[in-house]
């Protein structure tokens, strides 16, 4: 701003470097740039994000443009890099909970339950969590698939100027996130998936509340299909746009929506199921077109299949315990809800502290201490609303994660981000960019 | 840590059948990351030794298995073993160790045969593991020889399969041939690896840090990089970073 004097503020800035002389635009001087341009042969290189409205979060794309068309596009990422998976490292099993929950934050139940079969893997219990316990964490999965591409819409819709998409997917995912935030006390960053279990029951009158939103949401998605399905302008931006075929898919390790838009019904719900999801009655969406008009069709049709889902799950809900009996692992708490928020019920803190010695150690030495997980490795998947969300833990027999390593389905999905824009126009990276869906907080971690 | 001499003269590890199980990595004595303190409870003799899971003898089981006890592992190691034979390479000479541990299979790969290996895993009609679903690195300060890992999971959506890639290198010479050529989805992940645990993947496009800034020194995820942070101040105690915290070993 101090050199404003000498220079006036529509002038683009230019300096000579190794490469030739390089234009740094920061607005209003675009007339002269293309001028500048026209005369030599320049690459003109925009740099859109990280603090950009469209971009879908802190995504930076670096798009080499010719005119309207994107010659080349790459990807800065790292912008949202918060170190969990190191942060891991310090804290016990259960604590780890807390941090995955907050890595994809769309999609916060489902990074719980990939980290929490991970450590059941690794502790040899996957058979022993409650049938209660899995049915609730479908449950809760389903409804946070619904959300999750709620959001999906919402912003995809706000980023091609489709405002109601944006003002009703919001007003629709905050129903299910009253739903969440009455089950587990928060609308995100829940913890309230375990390992061998959950943190607590649902609270009374929880079953009617989702029964209540299962009512409601069907005719919500059926607004969605109103607004876009036959929306010409929808249609025009979208079909066509983003290709990527199958050969592509599979070799930069694409999964979920996208993969499933080149006709390939490839869902670990069915191939490699896990929390029971074999005996649930659902369809796997697909499409065949390998746009972004596809993947928007699967996303509605994922909605309505979850839906069908979670009334399954409603109708199985028997009572039961919500976490193992194993008391070496099973948190020895039982959460109430209280004036200043959720914590330990008071029939549970009367007693450890006037009762029972015994329960004060145990309680003492699982919170601190935390259980010990035998030596060893292993790999959980589960099918999250963008695809393949794979745990690599790794454990040396101690009371914390010897490593965590979290396959992000965001992360390598938006790989496929310069392979469905060379060559397209510059309009239309916002298109395919949505189409990946991906969430900056699980692709930086 | 401990030195060979003393892990030779420890007992193997034993389950609670008394079968021996897998290899012992490191010795741990004491509890509670206290030492040279004068202690009077006993929990400072404590020795505990890390093993973990040993190299797996025939049949390995798996998914869909038959009575004796063979299953799908032992077919992806023969369909392997094959198909390394007729690309004129010995199985044992490729693979270091086989691995049966939870469920899950880990071939342990020799890291000059690794692209050969993954190739064949690819592209054998029997085998068809056409999914890498990316490289996750770990760092293992006590194997001399052998700090750096590198690990791949594979899929295999033709016939329905997964199975892991383990490759190791040294701290002093931490190259790994590179395998974005095989798997292009690997371009990011072999990069967050590097960034991470600063394992060069040799022959990868443009490798360089994704997630960590450019001019970041030193490589976050490994073991002998500190997590930093303060002390902070609760209700007038002094709370350590998590790094100085009490830990149990």
């Amino acid at each position: 701003m101090s050199d404003q004097t000498t220079t006036p503020p529509s002038a683009a800035y230019a300096r000579e470097t190794t490469e030739g002389r390089v234009y740094t635009v920061t607005g209003s001087d675009w007339d002269e740039v293309v001028q500048a341009a026209a005369d030599a042969e320049e690459r003109i290189v925009v740099n859109m994000g990280p603090q950009h409205p469209s971009t879908h979060g802190v995504l930076r794309l670096i798009l080499e443009i010719d005119g309207e068309s994107v010659t080349e596009a790459r990807c800065g990422i790292g912008y949202l890099h918060t170190g969990i998976e190191k942060n891991l490292e310090f804290r016990t099993w259960t604590q780890g909970v807390t941090f995955v929950t907050r890595m994809d934050y769309l999609m916060p139940l489902h990074n719980e339950t990939a980290y929490c079969l991970a450590v059941e893997k690794l502790l040899g219990i996957t058979d022993q969590v409650p049938e209660r316990a899995q049915v609730i964490r479908v449950l809760l999965m389903e409804l946070n698939r619904i959300s999750s591409h709620m959001v999906c819409l919402a912003t995809g819709g706000m980023e091609i100027g489709a405002l109601t998409v944006m003002t009703f997917g919001f007003r629709d995912r905050e129903l299910i996130l009253d739903v969440f935030e009455m089950i587990t006390g928060l609308r995100m960053n829940h913890a309230y998936i375990r390992p061998g279990g959950l943190a607590q029951d649902l609270p009374p009158g929880a079953v009617d509340k989702i029964r209540e939103l299962v009512d409601i949401l069907p005719g919500r998605v059926r607004e969605y299909e109103l607004l876009l399905n036959d929306n010409a302008i929808f249609k025009g931006r979208t079909q066509g746009i983003g290709y990527l075929d199958l050969a592509g898919c599979m070799a930069l390790g694409l999964t979920g929506p996208v993969l499933r838009s080149t006709g390939l019904p490839h869902d670990l719900r069915k191939t490699q199921p896990y929390c029971g999801y074999e005996t649930y009655e659902f369809d796997v969406a697909t499409a065949d077109s390998c746009d972004s008009w596809g993947r928007y069709l699967i996303r509605i049709e994922e909605m309505k299949q979850s839906l069908r889902i979670v009334e399954q799950c409603l109708d199985r809900l028997a009572p039961g315990p919500v976490m193992v009996a194993d008391k070496k692992i099973a948190w020895p708490a039982q959460l109430a809800l209280g004036t200043d928020g959720l914590g330990n019920s008071p029939a549970h803190i009367k007693n450890i502290m006037g009762t029972s010695m015994e329960s004060l150690i145990h309680h003492f030495k699982l919170v601190t201490e935390g259980f010990r997980v035998p030596p060893g490795q292993v790999y959980s998947a589960i099918e999250s609303p963008r695809g393949e969300l794979g745990v690599h833990a790794v454990s040396d027999g101690g009371t914390r994660p010897y490593r965590v390593h979290f396959r992000d389905p965001s992360f390598n999905n938006l790989q496929a981000m310069a392979a469905m824009c060379e060559g397209g126009q510059v309009a239309d990276v916002i298109v395919a960019v949505a189409g990946i869906d991906p969430v900056m907080g699980g692709v930086d971690r | 840590m401990s030195t060979p001499e003393e892990k030779a003269q420890l007992p193997t590890p034993r389950d609670i059948h008394g079968e021996p199980v897998g290899e012992t990595v490191e010795v741990r004595h004491g509890m509670f990351g206290a030492a040279g303190s004068g202690d009077t409870s006993g929990y400072g003799k404590l020795v505990r030794t890390v093993a973990f899971p040993g190299p797996a003898a025939r049949p390995y089981g798996g998914p869909r298995g038959t009575a004796d006890g063979e299953g799908e592992f032992d077919l992806v190691a023969d369909e392997l073993s094959g198909a390394l034979a007729e690309a004129g390479i010995e199985f044992d000479q490729a693979i270091e160790k086989v691995v049966v541990d939870r469920g899950e299979i880990t071939f342990h790969v020799r890291r000059e045969s690794l692209p050969r290996v993954a190739l064949t895993l690819r592209n054998d009609p029997a085998l068809r593991f056409e999914l890498c679903t990316g490289v996750s690195g770990t760092h293992y300060p006590q194997e001399a020889g052998r700090e750096l890992h590198a690990v791949y999971h594979l899929r295999s959506i033709t016939h329905n399969r997964a199975l892991r890639l383990e490759v190791s290198a040294p701290d002093a010479d931490p190259h790994v041939p590179s395998l974005v050529s095989v798997y292009p989805a690997l371009d990011w992940h072999e990069r967050e690896t590097y960034d991470f645990f600063g394992l060069i993947f040799d022959g990868h496009p443009a490798l360089t840090r994704i997630l960590m800034p450019d001019d970041w020194p030193g490589h976050p995820q490994r073991k002998d990089y500190p997590l930093g942070g303060v002390p902070v101040e609760y209700k007038g105690a002094q709370i350590p970073p998590p790094d100085q915290r009490r830990s149990y070993n």
